[in-house]
């Protein structure tokens, strides 16, 4: 893959202002997205992936703060992006796909008008051209264009979800978000729609940061991952070796929550259901109760990730050793 | 008639969907009292309340005997003897006002108690039983709504012989509609919860499904609809009273507009005449809204207004 | 359409309750009230209108179900009697010279509530714990919380009477007749201000906190975090996506209050000796004008339903949900 990065994020804090307590939902995160690569980025609901997402897009608002760290884009502090700055960046430079295409649909107004007003905002085409351009979109995710007309409510859950995509690359971002971009639908239209972010990937281009829960999802369609736990990155490293050889334990019961449709039966571990002590300030590790019981030397907090092997990160103690470093 | 109309505070008490109160599941309560309690509307608005509460039921000590006596030179402006001054027939205002609150307070949280009883009758009945009885109770409920309720008001008090019980009578056949469609909602969407139809596969009894398992998680829509309905009843009175239709020789705020107003307290000047009455209306009134507030905000966190100023970037 | 037929066919049902209801009173009331009207009007009274009137309230001697009849159908052909304040006036012709008062003064001041108080709700919540969020509700409310009629009297007192900047009472100038010239519309303008002024400051709180409450809980919804990353503007997600969806339960709101705004337009009118049916609901209670007071109550109701109804198919346009289904 390229290695020219489009977006870094380095050391990123976010933490959620409550009335008594502070919540730290991203904790000291880094990574970067190279020019073109798709880059996913996998945790349990709650454990702060959607929040990197929407701290990217600069959508976090009261009571979500972003505390620390720094996110360039192309070169650019998207944190110093202000007003007007930052209108103009949003859907142009970076796109998103929320989770669920009905909720992120405007009820009362046509598909069409919902992509055209994109296009009169950011470009000052006029309504006619607009339409036009949205036409080609849909037909781009092939949908005929009849439907500019439909409300949201008129379309299958599949089909909007494409409209959403189509939406998404009016602007040819170079970067596309996508928030468990399929979670809602089921499996057969998953697949469908994957396939199609797949081509659309390879024929424009773009880079995408992938957030799901679904490790063998992400598996198919990335190049590099990352794990995210309780605010904190676990592991990061290429897809198809992360997925080969896992090394956090974390990594491993995540991706045995999803059982195999082939090979032998094995038991189900569970991801526990540990409550997030945020900074590690209730005294115990907030992932030692996700831990398997032979790793029960682990304590205290989940340390910073160091490089093991060329590409390859890990957030483990000194005292864990690591087996299987296949790289 | 006061801006909180029973049918506004639909829109009010219920912003988003009505499953926002018994989300947090079955511990109605203590959260619910203690958080009124510290909020400060609420405190305000309970301190304004009690105040007039203990006016009404101290007005024979405060100003003994009967108020609507001539005591005194007619159209006095309010002096150190008479601090609300004197009516155009020479009766003493602040002994006026003081024995009105008796009347109206008592109007008001009678048909209250009263229009929220029958709302949460038929709304709870609705909801649990569903089906025909859900499709008829609703009917009814949305016609009595829609019919406008001051002439309404205006040929039901007329038909029916003058006096207080007339007017609390047809303020609570007006008034329950709006709370019934409030709480009938609101039940509907407890009764669609996993432990109701846990209770009636278990065989509970139908009554006590409704009222230990179903009510308990209302008690929040169910105060502040009171609250509504004591406002409507209130401002409803005094309408009326004005108009001519209740008893005009009963003391409260409505007849001593309908009388300041009869006086032609408006043209000769006496501004003192109508001030007072309608200002504890109001002052009631207002207190009441803010209670009610309150509690939804305590029930709503969302409602709550942050300090740290915007939403948008 | 389904929809529409659906609530068309419940307005009529709540009609003909309201009919039902009107012909029931006096026929199971204690018989004291109709009869004293008759005593006090008949001395001035035709035969005929005697007879109608009876028939009217119920005192022939027809089986009941017939009486029930010929009620509904003298209703629907506009036969209320005549009116006993205003004899010998049919009450129809009584009313139908005075709701056009009413319609202004009510209408007008609807108007404006629900469009200032609805923007007034939208930028409240847009900008959450701004001036406008918590300022104005409190004194809205403050000011919600006088009944309607208190708040004309005062209005009338210090703009009328102290300041003179108003005129007291009608509906325009002693003397003169209706035309179309400029100086007979400003002196209409000039008198419906005041009541239309009280109307409108008592009823916004309630608009303007309604449509506050619903569009904060729109804008947690995920389009308008959608509508955000599309980098639209500030003004266009406030509006078209915000605002446009909080709108729907406020046009709802908007069908359920009006029979309480016309409440409240009808006691103001009494204040300001406004020529509205309001004012003409006083004269026909201290008359005991009985055909009046029914036939005010009927006309309003129907005018309510009407409302109602154009409400429903301005709603059909606004949520395209409830057009197919």
């Amino acid at each position: 893959m390229s290695t020219t990065p489009i977006l870094e994020v380095t050391n990123l804090r976010v933490e959620y202002h409550g009335a008594n307590r502070q919540v730290v939902a991203v904790n000291d995160v880094s990574f970067s997205i190279g020019e073109g690569e798709i880059f996913g980025l996998a945790g349990e609901s709650g454990c702060g992936k959607s929040t990197v997402a929407n701290a990217i897009m600069r959508l976090l608002k009261d009571p979500a703060e972003i505390t620390g760290g720094q996110i360039r884009f192309k070169g650019r502090d998207l944190l110093a992006l202000r007003g007007e700055e930052l209108r103009r960046f949003r859907w142009k430079e970076i796109a998103m796909i929320f989770q669920s295409a009905m909720n992120s649909l405007n009820p009362v107004m046509t598909i069409g008008s919902q992509m055209v007003d994109i296009f009169t905002t950011h470009e000052g085409l006029s309504v006619k051209q607009a339409r036009s351009r949205s036409a080609e979109l849909l037909r781009l995710v092939s949908i005929d264009p009849v439907r500019l007309d439909s409300y949201p409510h008129q379309l299958s859950g599949g089909m909007r979800q494409r409209a959403v995509i189509a939406m998404a690359l009016a602007l040819e971002p170079s970067l596309l978000i996508m928030d468990e971009p399929t979670t809602a639908l089921d499996v057969v239209v998953q697949q469908e729609i994957m396939a199609q972010i797949s081509d659309l990937q390879r024929q424009l281009g773009f880079s995408v940061l992938f957030i799901t829960h679904d490790m063998s999802l992400m598996v198919e369609l990335s190049h590099r991952m990352a794990v995210m736990h309780s605010g904190r990155l676990v592991e990061m490293a290429d897809a198809e070796l992360m997925f080969d050889s896992p090394l956090h334990p974390y990594t491993l019961s995540l991706m045995n929550a999803f059982p195999p449709l082939t090979g032998p039966r094995v038991r189900l571990t569970g991801l526990s259901d540990s409550v997030r002590a945020a900074d590690g300030s209730a005294g115990s590790c907030s992932f030692h109760v996700s831990c398997p019981p032979d790793l029960a030397n682990c304590s205290g907090n989940i340390p910073d990730l160091r490089e093991v092997a060329p590409g390859r990160f890990v957030a483990e103690h000194p005292r864990t050793s690591i087996e299987g470093t296949a790289a | 008639m006061s801006v909180t109309t029973p049918s506004e505070t639909v829109a009010l008490a219920t912003p988003d969907d009505p499953a926002t109160a018994p989300a947090s599941g079955r511990r109605p309560r203590r959260g619910l009292i203690r958080g009124i309690l510290g909020n400060r509307k609420a405190a305000f608005g309970a301190a304004v309340l009690l105040l007039f509460g203990v006016v009404a039921l101290a007005a024979p000590l405060l100003a003994p005997g009967n108020p609507s006596l001539i005591t005194a030179i007619a159209s006095q402006p309010p002096s150190l003897e008479h601090l609300f001054g004197t009516t155009a027939k020479g009766q003493d205002i602040l002994a006026l006002t003081m024995h009105g609150a008796r009347t109206s307070l008592l109007v008001g949280f009678v048909v209250g108690a009263a229009a929220t009883l029958v709302g949460l009758l038929v709304g709870v009945a609705s909801a649990y039983f569903g089906w025909v009885i859900d499709d008829l109770l609703s009917l009814v409920t949305n016609v009595f709504l829609l019919i406008p309720g001051l002439p309404l008001l205006v040929i039901l008090a007329a038909f029916l012989p003058p006096g207080i019980g007339t007017v609390v009578v047809v303020l609570i056949i007006t008034g329950w509609a709006g709370s019934a469609r409030v709480l009938r909602s609101q039940a509907l969407s407890i009764r669609s919860k996993d432990f109701v139809a846990a209770a009636v596969v278990t065989g509970e009894h139908p009554l006590r499904i409704m009222f230990r398992e179903i009510l308990p998680n209302m008690a929040s829509i169910v105060m502040s609809t009171f609250l509504a309905c004591v406002i409507f009843g209130i401002g409803a009175q005094a309408g009326l009273e004005f108009l001519g239709l209740g008893d005009a020789s009963v003391v409260s705020w409505g007849t001593n507009l309908y009388w300041a107003s009869n006086d032609g307290a408006l043209f000769t000047g006496a501004w003192w005449a109508f001030v007072p009455s309608g200002l504890c209306i109001a002052l009631v009134a207002f207190a009441l809204a803010m209670v009610n507030y309150a509690v939804d905000e305590v029930t709503n966190p969302r409602l709550r207004t942050t300090k740290k100023g915007r939403t948008r970037a | 359409m389904r929809f529409i037929v659906r609530r068309l066919a419940f307005y009529l049902l709540a009609f003909w309750v309201s009919i039902t209801l009107n012909f029931l009173l006096p026929r199971f009331m204690p018989g004291d009230p109709v009869t004293r009207m008759f005593a006090q009007a008949a001395n001035k009274m035709q035969p005929h209108q005697i007879e109608q009137l009876r028939q009217l309230f119920g005192l022939d001697e027809r089986p009941i179900w017939q009486q029930y009849l010929s009620y509904v159908q003298n209703i629907f052909t506009g036969q209320m009697g005549v009116s006993i304040s205003r004899f010998p006036t049919p009450v129809s012709e009584v009313i139908g010279s005075q709701i056009g008062w009413t319609l202004l003064l009510g209408g007008t001041a609807l108007v404006i509530a629900v469009v200032i108080g609805n923007l007034l709700g939208i930028l409240a919540a847009w900008r959450r714990g701004g001036v406008l969020d918590s300022v104005f509700p409190p004194i809205l409310v403050f000011v919600g919380s006088f009944p309607y009629f208190w708040l004309a009297m005062a209005a009338l007192y210090l703009f009328g009477v102290v300041l003179g900047w108003f005129p007291i009472r009608h509906a325009f100038d002693a003397g003169m007749t209706p035309e179309l010239s400029w100086t007979f519309l400003s002196s209409i303008a000039t008198h419906l201000f005041l009541p239309a002024l009280t109307i409108v400051l008592v009823s916004i709180g309630g608009w303007m906190l309604g449509m506050r409450n619903t569009m904060i809980a729109t804008t947690a919804e995920d389009y308008i975090l959608m509508a955000e990353a599309k980098g639209l503007t500030n003004n266009r997600i406030m509006f078209r996506y915000a605002a446009r969806n909080a709108m729907l339960p406020s046009v709802t709101a908007f069908g359920m209050s009006f029979g309480f705004i016309v409440g409240g337009a009808l006691l103001t009118e009494v204040v300001f000796a406004y020529p509205g049916v309001g004012y003409q609901l006083l004269a026909a209670v201290q008359g005991l004008d009985y055909p009046l007071m029914q036939g005010i109550f009927l006309t309003i109701t129907a005018a309510v339903l009407v409302a109602n109804f154009l409400v429903d198919i301005v709603y059909v346009r606004l949520d395209p949900r409830v057009r197919v289904s």
